[in-house]
């Protein structure tokens, strides 16, 4: 099999996020399992570079790995005990798992191979910035709507978030 | 860049040498500096003994650390530990990629623009590079397996994390006026004269932005994660020899990279008077290039000043700083900045207005605090900090 450039780069970040991912679920250290789903979401990130969709790549690092992440680490370095807690798989688990995920594996599938137009597209001609293509998009055109409703969304878990972490003023 | 390839990936290639290279002899020359300035500030004459007016003792240092012993304790987890500092240096490196530190040279015909990327989400790039910061402390902290450690990453996760919201918005100022991402672009866009720069036009968004960026290098007034007389040495607590001198020169070139972006945004990159233009496509290059140095040279020395002249902050100040002062200007400057822009198109009225609403939201800020101030909380700081337990 001849493997151009291209190719390469694609199947090294296919790998890495495959293989990061595995190691999530099977690793029974809940840090090494944080650590590699940083590899995971990194990886992933890098294919959005390779796809040339720029602004999804910084976002997908800003809010999963930077954001995301960071918390979870956070929240286990603050549960006391969870450090030296050691992650098992149970049977149940492992069954239920896997009709999950061979079902969203399927569905996927069967959107791949039912998507009528799927040519590969010529990457490295375009340099247009994405950014104020996907700006006007969501502010001038179709999208306003879904975004402003994703807006509120977001305000109202913020405020949520802040009412719950407030603290409480007991009666006197 | 219409260079053809092979120009292209050299150029590139010695522009990348050269600027981790600089980055390097930068981090040496601010250990000298540091400790010169902070011996003046303290009336002292700072290191003088190695080589000519101690011009060698970052040498000196550095042999020291090489071959001190690399002490690994056994109780750590061995390769989160020995992975964790080499993960802090990268998002120093990685962020210098980005930074355009002059306007662009032509040699034998070629005219090779002076930044390694001119990507064109720059900006957004370097807020991704920044938030992975924390990971090198975060994992050399548990790493350790030392629970001053432990509280040193703690703490400086949940500052980090804080500041990082700041450092993000305070930017979004600048980029409703500029329109575009790329760090070449926004400063190009400044122009030559100081009065043009976005520091007057974004004045509390700037301020907030040092604040932050001060706050994401992990130094004073904001070590709260290395606090010696609290947390021993924080968490690089178990690190020695070359270990621990990797966290602290990633300090340093955190600190550098910083102000060459504070530079870039805030104070016209390479531009001044149109000094940059003069000579010729050769020597104006190079001309450039010093003047983004000398610039970026004065924010490490406000560095410096700084951390030599205020005391560090206790853990609820730090949080109250950030949460309910920086965080609210860089929200209103937004919100103002937006507005004024949409309906006059002044730079002039953004920036007095600006200010007038950062001073408004102070003034509510404050009275709000003092007005509903409760007695000072005794117990109940959670673990991230003991300091009045101790200081009582």
């Amino acid at each position: 099999m001849e493997l151009n450039p291209q190719q390469l780069v694609f199947y090294l970040f296919a790998l890495l996020t495959i293989g990061s991912a595995v190691v999530v679920v099977t690793i029974r250290n809940i840090v090494y399992a944080a650590f590699s789903l940083m590899v995971t979401l990194f990886s992933i990130a890098g294919l959005y570079v390779f796809l040339q969709a720029d602004f999804l790549a910084a976002t997908q690092v800003i809010v999963y790995v930077g954001g995301i992440l960071v918390l979870i680490l956070f929240g286990v370095m603050m549960t006391s005990g969870s450090l030296d807690l050691k992650l098992k798989l149970e049977r149940g688990q492992l069954f239920w798992g896997g009709v999950v995920s061979l079902t969203i594996f399927g569905l996927l599938l069967s959107v791949i191979t039912n998507t009528p137009q799927w040519e590969n597209v010529d990457i490295g001609a375009s340099q247009e910035p994405t950014t104020r293509k996907i700006g006007e998009m969501i502010m001038k055109e179709e999208y306003l709507l879904p975004f402003e409703i994703a807006s509120i969304l977001l305000l109202v878990a913020l405020i949520g978030a802040a009412l719950i972490s407030r603290k409480e003023v007991r009666d006197e | 860049m219409d260079l053809p390839l092979n120009v292209l990936i050299i150029s590139s290639l010695i522009k990348i040498v050269v600027v981790v290279h600089i980055l390097l002899i930068g981090v040496m020359g601010m250990i000298l500096a540091e400790r010169k300035v902070s011996g003046w500030i303290q009336d002292r004459h700072g290191p003088n003994r190695v080589g000519p007016w101690g011009i060698l003792q970052p040498i000196a240092d550095g042999i020291k650390f090489l071959l001190k012993e690399d002490l690994v304790p056994d109780h750590v987890d061995k390769p989160v530990y020995l992975l964790a500092p080499a993960i802090i240096l990268v998002p120093a490196l990685v962020t210098c990629g980005v930074v355009p530190f002059g306007s662009s040279i032509t040699v034998s015909g070629y005219e090779i623009p002076l930044q390694i990327a001119d990507i064109n989400i720059g900006v957004l790039y370097i807020l991704a590079i920044t938030s992975l910061g924390v990971y090198g402390v975060v994992l050399g902290a548990w790493a350790s397996n030392n629970k001053y450690s432990l509280l040193g990453g703690l703490r400086s996760s949940a500052q980090m994390i804080s500041y990082e919201l700041t450092l993000g918005l305070s930017l979004i100022g600048v980029l409703i006026l500029s329109s575009s991402l790329s760090l070449r672009e926004i400063a190009i866009q400044q122009g030559s004269y100081p009065w043009t720069w976005n520091f007057l036009i974004h004045f509390p968004a700037f301020l907030a932005f040092t604040t932050a960026a001060f706050a994401e290098t992990n130094r004073l007034p904001f070590d709260l994660a290395e606090a010696e007389q609290e947390l021993v040495g924080g968490y690089h607590t178990e690190y020695s020899s070359m270990k621990f001198a990797m966290y602290f020169m990633a300090e340093y070139m955190h600190m550098i990279v910083g102000s060459a972006v504070a530079v870039t945004l805030f104070f016209g990159g390479w531009q001044f008077f149109g000094l940059e233009t003069v000579g010729g496509p050769f020597w104006s290059g190079l001309i450039s290039v010093g003047i983004f140095f000398v610039k970026t040279a004065f924010f490490l020395f406000v560095f410096i000043w700084v951390r030599w002249t205020l005391p560090r902050f206790r853990y609820d100040q730090l949080m109250n700083l950030g949460w309910k002062f920086l965080l609210p200007i860089t929200l209103a400057s937004i919100v103002v900045t937006a507005t004024v822009w949409a309906f006059t198109q002044s730079k002039v009225l953004v920036g007095i207005l600006n200010v007038v609403v950062a001073c408004i939201v102070v003034a509510i800020v404050s009275t709000t605090l003092v007005m509903t101030r409760e007695p000072e909380p005794v117990e109940d700081r959670g673990i991230l900090s003991f300091t009045k337990e101790s200081s009582s």
